[in-house]
């Protein structure tokens, strides 16, 4: 797929849907504006030739690590403290459309 | 004792060990000096004073006691607010974590903790660390100490600031993009971005993970020194902490080498941070080390591909912030999931997380994900290969930290990219995980300039020991 150095409104809105953050229609047009100039601020890299070269997705190499299959102690009441609406030991949260 | 300067960690270290000062005095000092300038200057989100005192003065008695006190006894430290204090409010300057209160500490807080430091309180902040003037923080910018109408760089500028206003000896910061090294720059104080992987992230609220490490800050490179340390190796709680690190074989001998890239001097770097950076050049010069201009190509690009990987990292990491579990919480009762998370985080992130979020969003759609993601990454391997080359042949690089020296409070923030721009020098060592420091090279009574060495992997001690003669010839 072609890039876009473009984002319109709408492509900013369902942007702003897919990563929950609700934007006013004034929002989104200014956000549209700023997100545009910087993806073509970023059209920058398609001048390197990047051919044959392997993707470095971490600056130093880097193995699994695992552990002894032990339980620990966990701080689940202290977790349990900081939640804002919970009914006994269970979090409170909206409703799934 | 009337004033007690608290610019020195080391000479503030021995008062204590030799009983010249109590960790009470030491502590009260630098509340008070908060108390004095924070108002204006806003370095502290949150100030804790009673904890501060209360651990103080168990030192104090320890001491008393003749017991085994560490290398940071009695120490006041200020801790960015993004790194997880237990029973400390951490909001990594941001709404959507107002009254979050941590239920554990950091790894490198509970070495704080254990080396004997005390934390007089948190930082401020860019939201989430996203920022270079901490001018995107939901509790107001950071002044600069040098001069309050100037932005004190960022993100981790309230700890620059902190240590700079002699409010405390040390801070910890967090470096992303260069977030510990430009406070440092833009205040005049010493700034360490560690090798990636020698301090532990546990605890740390991520933004980008392969990118971040968590840097001392202080007022000279000594107590730099010192600090990192205290918090640098291996934590079983981080699974991208290193287990071997070879700090010992690190420093160099006369007629070591460095690499000047000439890139670092071009565009908009300004006349007298390149002056003053030659003339840090010149003081290493006279110590012996042989300097020769290299050139790095990839520069130009590294920093559309630092933030393409910033932001995609970050688009996922905060992802997790969801208005239920803790922080923000409205009570207005949205009963549909999409709506209440919607809104919450409507209201909670400012607008350049926002951005951030949505961009990278974007980046990493199917369409667009080999484009900007992979493309960035390759271009990521590019340049560490450069750097590798030109540590097969020099011993450190060396250039100026900040492009400009600290602009005005309000110049910049309304244009993103314009604010991005100003990271051209900081971000390369992210991207490979090299260590880097900055070092202050101005004339004392005029704006901060800072000089930035970069060193091969695990070589911090060979950037103290260059850092040091710089500081040596010109601030001395």
């Amino acid at each position: 797929m072609p890039k876009r150095t473009k984002l319109g409104v709408s492509a900013v809105k369902h942007l702003a849907w897919l990563t929950r953050i609700e934007l006013t229609d004034k929002e989104a047009k200014e956000v549209s504006k700023q997100l545009s100039r910087i993806l073509a601020y970023f059209s920058k890299i398609d001048e390197v030739d990047t051919s044959g070269v392997e993707p470095l997705y971490h600056p130093l190499e880097m193995w699994n690590v695992a552990r002894s299959d032990e339980s620990e102690p966990f701080l689940a009441d202290d977790i349990l403290k900081i939640v804002p609406s919970k009914k006994g030991r269970y979090v409170k949260a909206p409703r799934i459309a | 004792m009337t004033s007690i300067d608290l610019r020195s960690a080391k000479r503030l270290v021995e008062a204590i060990r030799l009983e010249e000062l109590s960790a009470v005095e030491v502590v009260e000092a630098s509340l008070r000096r908060i108390e004095e300038v924070n108002k204006d200057i806003n370095a502290f989100i949150t100030v804790n004073a009673q904890q501060a005192l209360a651990a103080a003065e168990k030192l104090d008695e320890k001491l008393k006691r003749g017991e085994i006190v560490g290398p940071l006894c009695g120490l006041p430290i200020a801790v960015k607010d993004v790194i997880s204090t237990a029973g400390l409010e951490t909001t990594c300057g941001s709404k959507i974590l107002k009254g979050y209160i941590p239920p554990y500490d950091a790894t490198v807080v509970a070495r704080l903790k254990e080396a004997g430091a005390i934390i007089v309180g948190k930082t401020n902040t860019d939201e989430f660390a996203m920022g270079s003037t901490t001018e995107f923080s939901a509790f107001g910018p950071t002044r600069n100490p040098v001069d309050r109408s100037r932005v004190a760089g960022g993100s981790s500028g309230g700890s620059g600031a902190a240590v700079a206003a002699g409010m405390v000896p040390l801070a910890l910061g967090s470096d992303t993009g260069g977030s510990v090294r430009c406070p440092a720059a833009f205040c005049g104080v010493v700034g360490l971005k560690p090798t990636y992987g020698s301090v532990s992230r546990y605890g740390l609220i991520s933004y980008a993970n392969s990118l971040e490490q968590i840097g001392p800050i202080a007022a000279n490179v000594d107590d730099c020194a010192l600090l990192y340390r205290c918090i640098s190796g291996w934590d079983p709680m981080d699974s991208t902490s290193y287990r071997t690190q070879l700090k010992e074989e690190a420093c160099v001998k006369d007629g070591a080498k460095i690499a000047v890239p000439r890139e670092f001097f071009s565009g908009g770097v300004e006349d007298v941070v390149a002056k003053r950076v030659w003339l840090g050049v010149e003081a290493l010069r006279e110590r012996g080390y042989v300097a020769e201009e290299v050139s790095l190509r990839s520069l130009e690009y590294a920093l559309p591909a630092y933030y393409i990987i910033a932001m995609a990292e970050a688009s996922s990491n905060l992802a997790r912030f969801d208005g239920i579990r803790y922080g923000l919480f409205l009570k207005s009762g949205y009963r549909d999931w999409n709506t209440y998370f919607s809104k919450c985080r409507a209201e909670g992130f400012g607008p350049e997380v926002k951005r951030r979020v949505m961009l990278g969003a974007y980046i990493l759609s199917a369409g667009y994900y080999g484009a900007y993601y992979l493309k960035a990454q390759k271009i990521r391997s590019l340049l560490k290969t450069e750097f590798q080359q030109i540590f097969s042949r020099y011993d450190l690089i060396v250039g100026p930290t900040m492009p400009t020296t600290p602009f005005k409070i309000g110049e910049k923030v309304e244009d993103p990219l314009l604010m991005y721009l100003i990271d051209i020098n900081t971000v390369p060592p992210n991207l490979t995980g090299h260590p880097a420091i900055s070092v202050p090279v101005h004339r004392e009574g005029e704006l901060p300039v800072g000089l930035q060495l970069i060193a091969p992997y695990f070589c911090e001690e060979r950037l103290f020991q260059a850092a040091k003669m710089v500081e040596e010839c010109l601030r001395g």
